[in-house]
């Protein structure tokens, strides 16, 4: 027995200090990167360190296998001084450049943020030590693993693309250096929001996330990506501000004990409601939600890595984390269905945007914004069912859109644009990119693929969610998967409509670049076939400690057959190749006037060639107006859930 | 055991069925034109022929796409009439419509590529309609899997009229009949030539025409499952829905792809999701 007892104190000391090494560890390469100058070094210390934090977060999910939710103090008295101190630090500097560019309502929010910390950490300061600091269970461990793998080969693939971007963009300074060191502090903050129990310190890696997004975005230094830089650090500065907010409700009631997220949660709406709902506010604006949405849209100007760090690993995963976290709070509240309609709009919403948009970046921007007001919907519902589903969007979104963004920057680098019009017959020219784009566009919306069982473990528990609002949720997701499979169809479509072979331009390609893009695609197929170990060793286990005892979800006979599905789209094409494929190659019909393959020739003997163009319905989605009534929607939708909040507290 | 030979009868009956429904059909439409028209095997014999052909075509790829097509709009069939879980055969059968305009796109045909656009723009017309059906079935019976809305004895169609109207409506999409032929349509005499088959001749073209008849039947068992409680009514039932669609077929000139689609979406918003948000709340 005391073997056994002293086994266990081992174990949980090994994991509270692998938890602190994943959320210190990576400040070191950011360190080192910050003074290295030399490139060939600066790749070595990148993928060492991009390696180890993958390590690490891959042997912290083994651990989590089987383990129970463990809470952690860190046994540092002076921490919560360092961090205020850091806190007042981040908030000058931002207060600063704000005024320095003359962006006054940013400035106004940095202080009003500061003032309102300043108080909870005054009135919490005493009471601190009763709450556990880390926290760690399945669901932080998945978190990790999306952070250290998917950010980690996101690190990696930069190192190539930042060299071609300062090639591209000789007129941009090159700032690589800070580049690189602010990707591994992103990762830092990110293990920290996702390993924190005690709200103080979500807060604190929280905003270090906003600001590493603003330090990135604004790295090309041009009058538009200063610009959006500021908007992005505006709307969050707007919704963070509920974070503090949240704080202060449960100092002044619940008291200092229910500061922790598992106390807070064991409390019950009756306490963790108001909260609990301030927080989603605060992730609302983080992961883009309607009428926030604009600022990760305008990210865009950033290079492209990241954009993919912003959009699948980091950042929105913040906000969707926080909101999944108190799911179980939401569970049977109208309040929780006010959070649940406001992603569910954005989804329908964005998802339409995202017809018109023939630029590649801007479709999975849209895209993504899209698949959190889904996870943010399912949040909101917080039925076991729902959050199983939510926490699987999570990691096939990750993965998928990931491997998409970097495709696309990829091909950017060859044929000098973004556009999807452009990428006509990518898949001759670019043969392995273009299945790799393929596939991840299939893990976006396609059966068997991931996504797609998300979908319909979120049918399943809106069926039986609080109606009439379940019923609503159904309706909008009817027609929002619907869209969706509109314009990613049509994407897949322009990638396969080839005219003629065409030599591979496929070896400019960097190793770097492939060291990202092949793990992803790979990744996101074994993901797949994955899903019912996934869902039985590690989210299942989750929902239980949360939920207790839960009723069978996706039954494992339909995730045998999602997995047949997969191995007959893997297996089929090769098995029947050689018995399908055209014995003779024919000249397309062209009516009658055809020259050549792809030449007409006109009345006055004119040739032209054919030239073809997707759809993009601009005048029935058009963006501009969607995007105005999807946020006049969303805002009335807040204004009835903060009407809500003070309803309560009264 | 019954699954496997639900499943193998599924597999031998559907293409039967199919054949014998649509050549009843070609039959019924000539003579509403004044016709006398073809046999009834007639499309058994289309079909026959189609695979004795030589195989050409523009490259690969699309062949392979329409095998997957037909393969998946099997794996619908196998799902639904197995008993399986209703929403994963709706997201087979997506798969397997993309499959299609996938195809459509590869080869690269001007007429093609409208048409595929087109068969997208159908597709997105269709799809809240059967998501809603599904979630109206498991408001009625508890649940979603095809077995056990089998076994129900009530007549689903009493709860869900709504949703029922809207089926049938968007059914004229799905059985690629006027006004809603917009991709391709049975006759090649319009400006798409022939839409998204522009480009599939021979053994190709033969599987696009299997996958349309097991297509057929999966949609007319999903009508049938509105009036499962009274298998008498329900045969009756998938009649006249479907004399319904070929009346409308020679009776209406096609629409443009707008006006179709701003119908569907509406008719479904307003008379589906009026219908399930309704339930709900009862």
């Amino acid at each position: 027995m005391i073997d056994a007892n002293l086994i266990t104190v081992m174990y949980v000391e090994l994991y509270v200090e692998l938890l602190l090494f994943l959320i210190l560890f990576p400040l070191i390469p950011a360190l080192i990167l910050t003074v290295l100058r030399n490139e060939n070094l600066r790749g070595v210390v990148v993928t060492a360190g991009a390696g180890i934090c993958a390590l690490g977060s891959i042997l912290l999910l083994a651990f989590s296998v089987g383990q129970n939710q463990l809470f952690f103090t860190v046994p540092a008295p002076g921490i919560a001084l360092v961090m205020l101190i850091l806190e007042i630090l981040i908030a000058g500097y931002l207060v600063m450049v704000s005024v320095k560019a003359k962006q006054f309502l940013v400035t106004g929010f940095v202080l009003l943020q500061l003032l309102l910390i300043g108080g909870a950490e005054y009135l919490g300061l005493e009471g601190h030590a009763t709450v556990p600091d880390l926290l760690t269970d399945e669901f932080s461990a998945i978190m990790a693993v999306i952070i250290g793998v998917i950010g980690g080969l996101i690190c990696i693939y930069a190192l190539g693309y930042m060299r071609e971007y300062q090639e591209h963009h000789k007129d941009l300074p090159d700032n690589r250096p800070r580049f690189f060191a602010i990707l591994f502090l992103f990762l830092s903050a990110m293990f920290g929001v996702v390993f924190s129990n005690n709200l103080i310190w979500m807060y604190f890696f929280w905003e270090i996330t906003t600001l590493c997004s603003y330090l990135l975005i604004r790295y090309p230094e041009t009058g538009e990506a200063v610009n959006n830089a500021f908007r992005a650090l505006l709307y969050n500065l707007i919704g963070g501000a509920c974070f503090p907010i949240a704080i202060l409700f449960i100092l002044m009631n619940g008291g200092s004990e229910q500061l922790g997220i598992g106390s807070l949660i064991a409390a019950g709406p009756a306490i963790a409601l108001v909260p609990a709902s301030l927080i989603a506010i605060a992730g609302c604006a983080k992961s883009a939600q309607l009428p926030f949405s604009s600022w990760l849209v305008g990210a865009m100007v950033a290079p492209t890595p990241v954009s993919a760090l912003l959009h699948s690993s980091t950042m929105v995963k913040a906000g969707v984390y926080a909101i999944a976290r108190f799911a179980p709070v939401f569970d049977g509240q109208v309040l929780g269905m006010v959070i649940a309609l406001i992603g569910g709009v954005t989804f329908l919403v964005t998802s339409c945007i995202a017809i018109s948009q023939s630029n590649a970046k801007k479709v999975l921007a849209y895209s993504t914004i899209a698949n959190l007001g889904l996870i943010v919907a399912c949040a909101g519902v917080g039925t076991p069912e729902a959050l199983w589903a939510a926490i699987f969007l999570i990691i096939f979104h990750a993965i998928s859109k990931s491997l998409l963004f970097l495709s696309v920057g990829t091909v950017e680098h060859r044929i000098g644009s973004r556009d999807i019009e452009d990428m006509t017959g990518l898949a001759a020219p670019m043969p392995k990119v273009g299945l790799m784009m393929l596939i991840g566009i299939a893990g976006m919306f396609l059966a068997p693929f991931g996504m797609l069982i998300s979908k319909w473990a979120s049918i399943h528990a809106f069926s039986q969610a609080l109606p009439p609002f379940g019923m609503i949720l159904i309706v909008i997701l009817a027609y929002g998967s619907a869209v969706t499979v509109f314009f990613w169809a049509k994407w897949m479509g322009k990638l396969l409509e080839v005219r003629k072979w065409e030599e591979s331009i496929e070896f400019q390609i960097s190793k770097a670049e492939w060291a990202a893009l092949i793990p992803l695609t790979a990744l996101t197929i074994i993901a797949c076939f994955g899903i019912a170990p996934i869902s039985t060793y590690l989210i299942e286990p989750f929902l239980v400690t949360t939920y207790g005892p839960i009723s069978e979800l996706i039954p494992a006979s339909n995730l045998m057959i999602m997995v047949l599905m997969l191995a007959l789209i893997v297996v089929l094409p090769v098995l029947m190749m050689k018995i399908l494929i055209p014995r003779r190659s024919l000249r397309r019909y062209m009516g009658g006037v055809t020259v050549k393959d792809g030449l007409m020739e006109g009345s006055i003997g004119m040739k032209r060639e054919i030239s073809l163009s997707n759809l993009y319905l601009e005048d029935l989605f058009p963006e501009a107006g969607l995007s105005k009534y999807g946020s006049l929607i969303t805002i009335v939708l807040f204004c009835v859930l903060v009407a809500g909040l003070i309803g309560g507290v009264l | 055991m019954n699954t496997i030979l639900t499943a193998v009868a599924f597999l031998i009956l559907a293409p039967v069925i199919g054949i014998l429904v649509t050549g009843v059909d070609r039959i019924i439409t000539a003579r509403m034109q004044g016709r006398v028209g073809p046999p009834v095997l007639q499309p058994l014999l289309d079909i026959a022929k189609l695979f004795e052909k030589e195989k050409v075509g523009v490259w690969q790829a699309p062949a392979v796409l329409i095998f997957l097509h037909l393969a998946f709009m099997v794996v619908t069939g196998l799902i639904f009439f197995g008993g399986g879980d209703l929403l994963l055969a709706i997201f087979a059968l997506t798969l397997s419509e993309v499959f299609l305009v996938l195809a459509a796109f590869s080869t690269r045909s001007p007429y093609a590529h409208v048409g595929a656009g087109r068969e997208l723009i159908q597709l997105i017309a269709v799809e809240p309609v059967i998501i809603l059906t599904a979630v109206g079935f498991y408001m009625v019976t508890g649940s979603f899997a095809a077995s056990d809305i089998m076994s129900f004895s009530g007549l689903p169609v009493i709860l869900l009229p709504g949703i029922f109207i809207s089926m049938v409506c968007i059914l004229t999409f799905k059985l690629r009949k006027s006004p809603f032929d917009l991709s391709t349509s049975h006759h090649a005499h319009q400006e798409l030539v022939k839409g998204v088959m522009t480009e599939f001749s021979g053994s190709t073209l033969g599987m696009v025409e299997l996958a349309h008849l097991y297509e057929t039947v999966i949609l007319l068992g999903i009508i049938y499952l509105f009036f499962v409680g009274n298998p008498v009514l329900g045969v009756l039932a998938v009649v006249v829905v479907y004399l319904l669609e070929m009346l409308a077929d020679n009776s209406t000139s096609r629409v443009k792809w707008l006006p179709a689609l701003r119908g569907a979406w509406l008719i479904t918003l307003i008379l589906g999701g009026g219908n399930i948000i309704a339930l709900s709340l009862l």
